[in-house]
């Protein structure tokens, strides 16, 4: 599998799925501070990009900015042929934490924005991410990694063509952070859709993605392709290793 | 984590306009203050403008200059201070009696297993009869004078500063008591260093809600039947068809209601420092 | 080590907790049984006056008379009526008013102010206002019973509209709920726990304010039957009204804590009482 930045759709991907992000020029600032300034970015569609950086470096304005929830106080953001103006239902965003609402059960959480049979879908897209028959369940009962599965159903029920993740991993044990890293390569494989994920753990960065960007006070200090074929075996690969060197000097 | 990320847990206002926050809040805060009077002032000077225009009379409803002047009338005849001060008197006599009581009574059942088996459930099926359903039966006891308007009073506070104590020492985190043991603190230094602060937040609260209580018992008994002291003021008002004088009687009662408060809370700020939130209890 | 040498002591230790046990589970009711038994036997003994303090016995007969000749269902419910309909009004009210000023901040800078002014009135005060306006009809008791439950359900709902995690509602923003679907499902059932303390408390604060103003003018009612009875020294009728008012104060409280356990069956806290259930 190789990997064409250049092009608009990177092969290996379903493709379809998939829709470009693109940042022309984007500044943001919080009052006085301006944590993004003249910023440009393309993600083809369908690839799997991971950010990483130190806190404060602006990689979660960057999420917030691409999923809607916040404008830019310059420049454009677009995704596919439209500018992003507000919430767009072919964005979904994964948040550090699950934000399960805790009085609805686990299947009206995943289908939580309701719509046509939504129950089947939901209980469709709990099965996608191995919670099979725990759909009647209250969140409070679920296990830290449970919770996020669900929130991941959540995410993936109405079929987005843009799925963002905001450090969803950060807070759990290793060894559920690897079980997720593998649901996620696997249904990211198959459903083919453009992932952008934050994270500040370098080696969960080249466990998942295509192409790593390491940001620092808002530009991109470094813009790395990762070429090796899916799924990864964490660790395991010295090539990996390298490419965590090299990621880490520059952050 | 990152500027933008605190900003889920700001309120929606905030996040709109998180800009520059030192300089703006100041003066946000008293425009939004102002802001809050312009409804009951507004209200207040329509009323007085209705009034002055004849299109109503204000009899049954007078306008704010009617109310001030009746308070300036039983003020300078010194009606208002007698009254107050009989009412006042009731209330901590009453507050007194309920607050002791309730403080012993809440740290014999707090403290002694045996004592709050025996004790407790008898309270807890007392406390569900509203208070005020006492009246009848005291003034029967007690006769329609002092004693059963102060016990009406006392029986009011008592019940939720027992049950603030007891509950307060029935949840002393066992791990600050073994910080007890642990320095070998002796039984008296155990109560004053460890359970006393830690017990006196909750106290506090359960005596500003008894005396809050107290406030609304003793309008209750001074219904009653009562001469004198500032329910007198309402029920005659009532019976003259003055309603200048009963609002300024409720007008006195929340003031000192009010005043009370303020008091019982100031003096216990010194001993809940180390609190964070001291004069935020409800 | 034989069973035999085992079991007696194995006996005495299973036995002593469950009678340390029993000893618990009755000593609640030893203060009240006791104090029962010497109340009867003092009254009939005429060690107390039996115009100050009925024996029981006495007090049960009361109650069978005024059950009997209807008066004791009569005037509970009359009080009830009253209870029912003041709270629907002042409870629906301080409900609204507490989801505008919580969901909307110019409605909170003109409304919230005023409500905590006027909330510093000790509001039985209001009792000889509310009856100049009124007369001593029904309107007054309704309307004071409904200024009573008001400000509870008013600032509990405001509290709990206000303190619904933030983080839900951003999230029910993104995953696109509109208005009505962020309030019926995230903003009303977070704010449901404080507005149900707030029910909780403008329960007690409803019969307080019946009690007195029936006490003060009314010709029916639980409150008129004691004070009528206190002016006949029917000192019985005087303490079954008591012992009523108790009871319905209990009964409200019981509904409370059932709508919470059904409307918050989500919260880990009920979760956990449920399953040490049998």
């Amino acid at each position: 599998m190789s990997l064409a930045v250049q092009r608009d759709v990177a092969p290996g991907a379903a493709g379809a799925a998939g829709l470009p992000i693109r940042l022309a020029g984007v500044s943001k600032s919080f009052g006085e501070t301006e944590v993004l300034r003249r910023f440009d970015l393309h993600i083809p569609a369908g690839q799997f990009v991971a950010v990483v950086g130190r806190s404060g470096g602006g990689k979660s304005t960057l999420l917030r900015l691409v999923s809607g929830l916040d404008q830019p106080s310059g420049g454009r953001v677009m995704i596919g042929e439209r500018a992003v103006t507000s919430l767009d239902p072919a964005v979904r965003l994964l948040f550090q934490e699950a934000r399960l609402v805790p009085w609805q059960r686990v299947v009206e959480n995943v289908g939580i924005a309701r719509g046509e049979n939504w129950r089947e879908r939901a209980l469709q897209a709990l099965r996608d991410v191995g919670l099979d028959g725990r759909g009647d369940e209250w969140p409070s009962v679920l296990s830290g990694g449970q919770r996020q599965r669900v929130a991941l159903a959540r995410a993936l029920v109405s079929r987005p063509n843009i799925l963002l993740l905001d450090e969803p991993f950060g807070a759990l044990d290793a060894l559920t952070r690897i079980e997720m890293h593998r649901l996620l390569d696997g249904i990211w494989r198959e459903r083919g859709f453009t992932t952008v994920l934050i994270t500040h753990d370098v080696a969960e960065a080249v466990a998942l993605a295509d192409r790593v960007i390491v940001l620092r006070e808002g530009r991109v200090a470094l813009d790395l392709p990762v070429d090796l074929e899916h799924p990864r075996a964490e660790l395991a690969d010295p090539r990996a290793a390298e490419l965590q060197k090299q990621i880490l000097a520059a952050v | 984590m990152s500027a933008a990320s605190q900003s889920f847990e700001a309120p929606a206002e905030a996040r709109t306009s998180a800009a520059p926050a030192g300089r703006r809040s100041g003066r946000a805060v008293s425009a939004r203050l102002l802001l809050g009077v312009v409804l009951p002032l507004g209200l207040g000077l329509v009323w007085e403008a209705v009034v002055a225009s004849g299109f109503a009379s204000g009899r049954l409803m007078p306008p704010p200059s009617r109310v001030i002047a009746e308070l300036v009338r039983l003020a300078s005849t010194g009606a208002l201070w007698e009254h107050s001060l009989i009412t006042l008197s009731r209330v901590l006599g009453g507050f007194a009696g309920g607050a002791v009581a309730g403080i012993a009574l809440g740290v014999l059942t707090g403290t002694s297993r045996l004592l709050r088996d025996l004790l407790d459930p008898s309270f807890q099926a007392l406390r569900s009869i509203p208070s005020i359903a006492w009246v009848p039966l005291f003034i029967l006891w007690l006769g329609i004078f002092e004693a059963s308007k102060v016990t009406l009073i006392a029986v009011g506070v008592f019940f939720p500063v027992y049950l603030g104590v007891s509950s307060a020492l029935m949840s002393v985190d066992r791990r600050t008591a073994e910080v007890g043991r642990i320095f070998r603190l002796s039984r008296l230094a155990t109560v004053r260093r460890i359970l006393l602060p830690s017990i006196l937040p909750a106290t506090v609260v359960a005596l500003r809600t008894g005396l809050g209580l107290g406030w609304m018992f003793v309008v209750a008994a001074e219904f009653m039947g009562a001469s004198s002291g500032l329910g007198y003021l309402l029920v005659d008002g009532q019976q003259l068809g003055k309603p200048t004088q009963i609002l300024a009687a409720i007008l006195t009662f929340a003031v000192l209601g009010k005043a009370t408060d303020a008091i019982l809370a100031s003096l216990a700020a010194p001993f809940l420092r180390w609190q964070d939130s001291v004069g935020e209890a409800p | 080590m034989t069973v035999e040498a085992l079991s007696p002591a194995r006996r005495a230790e299973r036995t002593r907790p469950s009678l340390a046990r029993f000893g618990r589970a009755l000593a609640p009711w030893a203060l009240p049984i006791l104090i029962l038994v010497v109340w009867e036997i003092a009254a009939r003994a005429g060690l107390v006056n039996a115009r100050l303090l009925p024996a029981p016995s006495t007090i049960a007969s009361a109650f069978w008379r005024s059950l009997q000749d209807g008066s004791l269902i009569a005037n509970t419910w009359a009080s009830t009526k009253r209870a029912l309909i003041g709270l629907l009004i002042g409870g629906g009210l301080g409900f609204l008013g507490g989801l505008a000023t919580g969901l909307w901040r110019p409605a909170e800078t003109l409304l919230d102010s005023t409500v905590q002014m006027i909330r510093n009135i000790p509001h039985l005060a209001l009792i000889p206002l509310v009856i100049l306006w009124f007369g001593i009809g029904e309107t007054a008791k309704i309307f004071l019973v409904a200024i009573g439950v008001f400000f509870p359900l008013y600032i509990n709902t405001f509290h709990g509209v206000r303190t619904v995690d933030r983080q839900l509602v951003e999230m029910a923003e993104v995953y696109g709920l509109d208005r009505r679907a962020r309030l019926s499902r995230i903003i009303l059932p977070g704010a449901l726990p404080s507005i149900l303390v707030g029910l909780r408390y403008a329960l007690g604060l409803m019969w307080l304010t019946l009690i007195v103003a029936e006490t003060i003018s009314a010709t029916s009612g639980l409150g008129y039957m004691t004070m009528n009875a206190r002016e006949f020294l029917q000192t019985d009728v005087v303490i079954l009204g008591i012992l009523v008012y108790a009871l319905l104060g209990k009964l409200a409280d019981w509904a409370t804590k059932a709508i919470e356990r059904r409307a918050l069956s989500w919260h880990p806290a009920y979760q956990i009482a449920r399953e040490n259930k049998p």
